[in-house]
Parts: C-alpha cells; sequence; structure tokens
C-alpha cells in the first residue's frame, strides 16, 4: 500500500503528516526548522524523497533546505539569488520607482522529470532555476527585462512571482504569475516570456482590462489537459482553454469570487475547488463558516462543501499555496489556515477532517503519494 | 582566539555550539564574519546581505554591552574582543521576525505577510 505525505509549511516551521492510502490516521512530524517561516515545500515528482524548502525570517533573511529522505534529515543549500545583468526598477506602493531587491523565496516548483532541477519564484518578482539540486541557482532574467516590467507594482504582501507551472505535454513551455503583474507564458523554457493575462478585468488598476498589472492570486493545471488553466484572481475565478491565450470568467453562482486558493480534482479535470474569502479587506471567510467551494462543471456552478468544517465563528484565511490534492483513487483535498488548521478529505470534499487544530498559521500545504 | 556567541536559529542552523571559537589575525568585524562563514558556509546571507555584504538590518553586533553594529566593518575590534577576554555577540533584533523592516532599510514598508 502507498503512502501519502503532506508537507505544511507554517509562520514556525515546517510539519511533515503521513498517513496510509486510507488517509484516516496521520502521524505528524515536527516543527521543523522552528520559528522560521516556511513559505512552501515541495517534493520532487520524479522522486517524492527529494524535498525542497524556502526558509526565511525577517532577522536572516533566506535558506533553501533540501532533503533526500523525505524530510527526515535536512541540508541547507545555496541561498544566493542574484539578479541577472542590470537590475532596474519596478514601481513601488506609492507609485514612485523603486530598485529589484531580492526578499524571499515565495514558491519552489521541483521540474517534472529531474530532481536535481527546480524552479524558485521569489520576490521581488524573478524566476530562478537550479540545475544541481538547488547547490546554484541562476536567474531567468527575461522575466524580469519584459518591457514592462517597470510598471509591476507589488500586491500587499510584495512584489512576489508565487506561482509556478510546467507544461507536461510540451517542452519548455510553462507558466508564472505575480502578484500584481499577472500571469506570464513562455515557450522556452523560461528564456522568454509574454503577458498572458486577455480577459482578465481589474476595477483597481486604472485601465481595467490592461496587458499587465492584474494581482492573480493562484493558477492551476491538470496535468491531462495543459491548455486548460484555472486562476484565483484578487476578485474572479478565470479559466482558460486556449494555453492563457484568453480568459474567461466562471465565477458563477459564489458567494464571494474573492479568494487566494483554487485547486483541481486529480482525475476530474473539470472538478475544481476555491475557498471564498469575504472580501479583499476581510480577509477571512464569509458569515463564520469555512466552506470550501467546489465545481464539477469547471467553474460556474458551485457547491459549498461543509461536512466537518467549523460553520460557527469562524474567520480564517486559507493563502495561495495552502490546498493541495491527491491521485489517490478516491482523490484527497487538504488545505490549512491563517489560524493554524490542517482539514483533509478522502473523498474529494464530500467530508472533512481536522489533521492539526493549533499550528503555527499555515502557508503551504502539499500531497505527496510515495510508492 | 575570537569568540562569538551566535543566536538560536543560526546555532542550530550551523550545527554549532553558542559559542564558536575562530582564530583570526587583525580581527574587525569583516574578518570574524569571514571567518566564521568559512567555517560555516550555511550562514552566507543570514548575517550579511549576499549581494552588498552589509549587515542584515535586524542583525546586530554587541560587545562589552556597547552596540558595534554600525561601526566601520574594516575597524579593528577592541582589544578585550581580538584577545578572547570578551564574546562578540550577534544578535537577531527585538524588532525582529516578520515585521517591517527599520525606517530607512532595504524592505521598508513591506508587510512581510503573504496575506495578501
Amino acid at each position: 500500500m502507498s503512502q501519502v505525505r503532506l508537507l505544511v509549511g507554517t509562520r514556525k516551521g515546517a510539519f511533515i503528516f503521513t498517513s496510509d492510502e486510507g488517509r484516516e490516521r496521520w502521524d505528524i512530524t515536527g516543527p521543523h526548522f522552528p520559528g522560521w517561516e516556511i513559505y512552501h515545500l515541495k517534493g520532487s515528482p520524479s522522486d517524492p524523497n527529494r524535498l525542497y524548502a524556502s526558509q526565511s525570517t525577517g532577522w536572516f533573511g533566506q535558506v533553501l533546505q533540501r532533503s533526500d529522505d523525505g524530510g527526515k534529515s535536512w541540508q541547507p543549500v545555496n541561498n544566493d539569488f542574484r539578479y541577472e545583468g542590470e537590475v532596474g526598477p519596478h514601481k513601488w506602493y506609492d507609485g514612485s520607482p523603486h530598485p529589484y531587491e531580492f526578499q524571499r523565496v515565495w514558491h519552489l516548483e521541483p521540474s517534472l522529470h529531474n530532481p536535481d532541477v527546480v524552479y524558485a519564484g521569489v520576490e521581488d518578482a524573478a524566476l530562478f532555476r537550479s540545475d544541481d539540486g538547488g547547490r546554484s541557482w541562476r536567474e531567468l532574467p527575461g522575466l524580469r527585462q519584459h518591457p514592462s516590467a517597470s510598471e509591476w507594482a507589488p500586491g500587499a504582501g510584495g512584489l512576489c512571482l508565487h506561482s509556478i507551472v510546467l507544461d507536461p505535454k510540451t517542452e519548455g513551455r510553462m507558466y508564472i504569475a505575480i502578484s500584481a503583474a499577472g500571469v506570464f507564458k513562455s515557450d522556452d523554457g523560461g528564456e522568454s516570456w509574454k503577458p498572458a493575462n486577455k480577459g482578465l478585468r481589474s476595477a483597481q488598476i486604472p485601465d481595467e482590462d490592461a496587458e499587465v498589472g492584474h494581482c492573480v492570486h493562484h493558477i492551476a493545471m491538470h496535468p491531462s489537459r495543459p491548455d486548460t488553466l484555472f486562476m484565483q484572481k484578487h476578485w474572479d475565478v478565470m479559466r482558460t482553454d486556449d494555453g492563457a491565450e484568453s480568459w474567461q470568467e466562471v465565477s458563477g453562482n459564489l458567494p464571494t469570487d474573492f479568494g487566494f486558493v483554487i485547486d483541481i480534482h486529480a482525475h476530474e479535470p473539470e472538478t475544481i475547488y476555491v475557498v471564498p474569502i469575504t472580501s479583499d479587506q476581510h480577509h477571512f471567510v464569509m458569515d463564520g463558516k469555512l466552506r470550501v467551494y467546489r465545481s464539477r462543471t469547471g467553474g460556474n456552478e458551485w457547491e459549498a462543501l461543509t461536512n466537518g468544517l467549523p460553520q460557527d465563528n469562524c474567520y480564517v484565511n486559507v493563502l495561495r499555496d495552502a490546498m493541495s490534492v491527491d491521485d489517490c483513487e478516491s482523490s484527497g483535498v487538504y488545505f490549512g489556515t491563517s489560524g493554524g488548521q490542517v482539514y483533509a478529505s478522502n473523498d474529494a470534499g464530500d467530508t472533512w477532517q481536522t489533521l492539526a487544530h493549533d499550528l503555527p498559521g499555515v502557508l503551504s500545504v502539499e500531497v505527496q503519494r510515495i510508492p | 582566539m575570537i569568540r562569538v556567541i551566535l543566536p538560536g536559529q543560526l546555532r542550530t542552523l550551523a550545527g554549532a555550539e553558542r559559542e564558536v571559537q575562530l582564530e583570526v589575525s587583525a580581527p574587525t568585524q569583516r574578518a570574524v564574519l569571514d571567518a566564521l562563514e568559512e567555517r560555516y558556509p550555511m550562514l552566507l546571507g543570514t548575517i550579511r546581505d549576499r549581494v552588498t555584504g552589509r549587515r542584515r538590518p535586524l542583525v546586530r553586533f554587541y560587545a562589552l554591552e556597547e552596540d558595534y553594529s554600525d561601526e566601520e566593518p574594516d575597524a579593528p575590534l577592541p582589544e578585550e574582543v581580538a584577545s578572547g577576554k570578551e564574546p562578540f555577540l550577534i544578535i537577531g533584533a527585538m524588532s525582529g521576525g516578520s515585521t517591517p523592516s527599520p525606517p530607512g532599510r532595504a524592505g521598508e514598508g513591506r508587510t512581510g505577510t503573504p496575506d495578501a
């Protein structure tokens, strides 16, 4: 029987949950890296015991960790994220020019095929790649040197590159998303990029359908349909079916279409999940009820999933990297909250169990199925 | 011999004892940190910025009950520190963690939160 492993990054360390495929009983280890913010940790699809973790604090900056044994032991690897070539400005919060400065790694995306290849999405927005398991990093500067980059402005969390999606079928095709610049697409392994935001409308920017400037919160792709992506934007849930050449809104009957996470069922590419958040002013779920919304129609028609989730006096948020799905026969869905709870469903969201009540605020959740 | 006291999080990261002893001829702040990072390369970037080489804003250097954080990196350290009689302390500032960086520093105004 295979094992399921959940990698949970929090504001004060990482936790690793393991279970058998039944996913009823879980063992938890941690905190790993206690006291450090773990923005993200993720395993290699081609070697599940190879994990990468982004560890940082306001005091001591960025550290990158790697494990070769599924998180039992860790080794610090290189943390030298150095922008390449001329480093120009982006827009600061007040609209003034501000030089790009490395702040932290938000997201780590291991290659689909080679455990030594891993991408890092960083703040201030840039994409880095390592070909040697994190021993060295080089920027893919074509993104940050895009002509629009001097106009990119930070969201409240900073000018962060938080989503990296690798196309499993078309060699060299990848998508990234930046708050608040939007989605960019590359067809040459990240060397050159073009904005991919047609169809997005954002009332918070002067030109609502501008080519860049949208606060995309997260994007997700089902590996069987790489031309279809789903997006949770600042406001609006969107989809594309033509490789991000154009997007359509699929918020439909959601009670609010503000949110951070979006994810896709492992076996049903038209079944998607979001956690609606009241508004950009109120970063908590609506009406004190924690509800995951599921659409089995690729959007527009949504149902609330509440069985096992708190429905009174709940005022948490679910951040953009804090949801994940497994590919067990009955697909599992997992998410963590700003209040430190981790919830899991082993029946595609119909029922939920609480795996942890009282962790530090959860920043990221990734699940792995270990053969 | 220089005695360097590391803060808890860096001690754990480096797998070091609380006090690290370093042989440094002509000890200055820069020479001590160079020697520390040579022995513990995982500390690179955690005390000084990897690009600028400057002290990170929320790291402080204390010795002899004085704050040496803003001393010139190449200024000689006091004789009591150079001789090992008194330690050189590396401290995470009280204002640290995930709060905004102090005014005038890199990162000013950042919220340090992914909640946005």
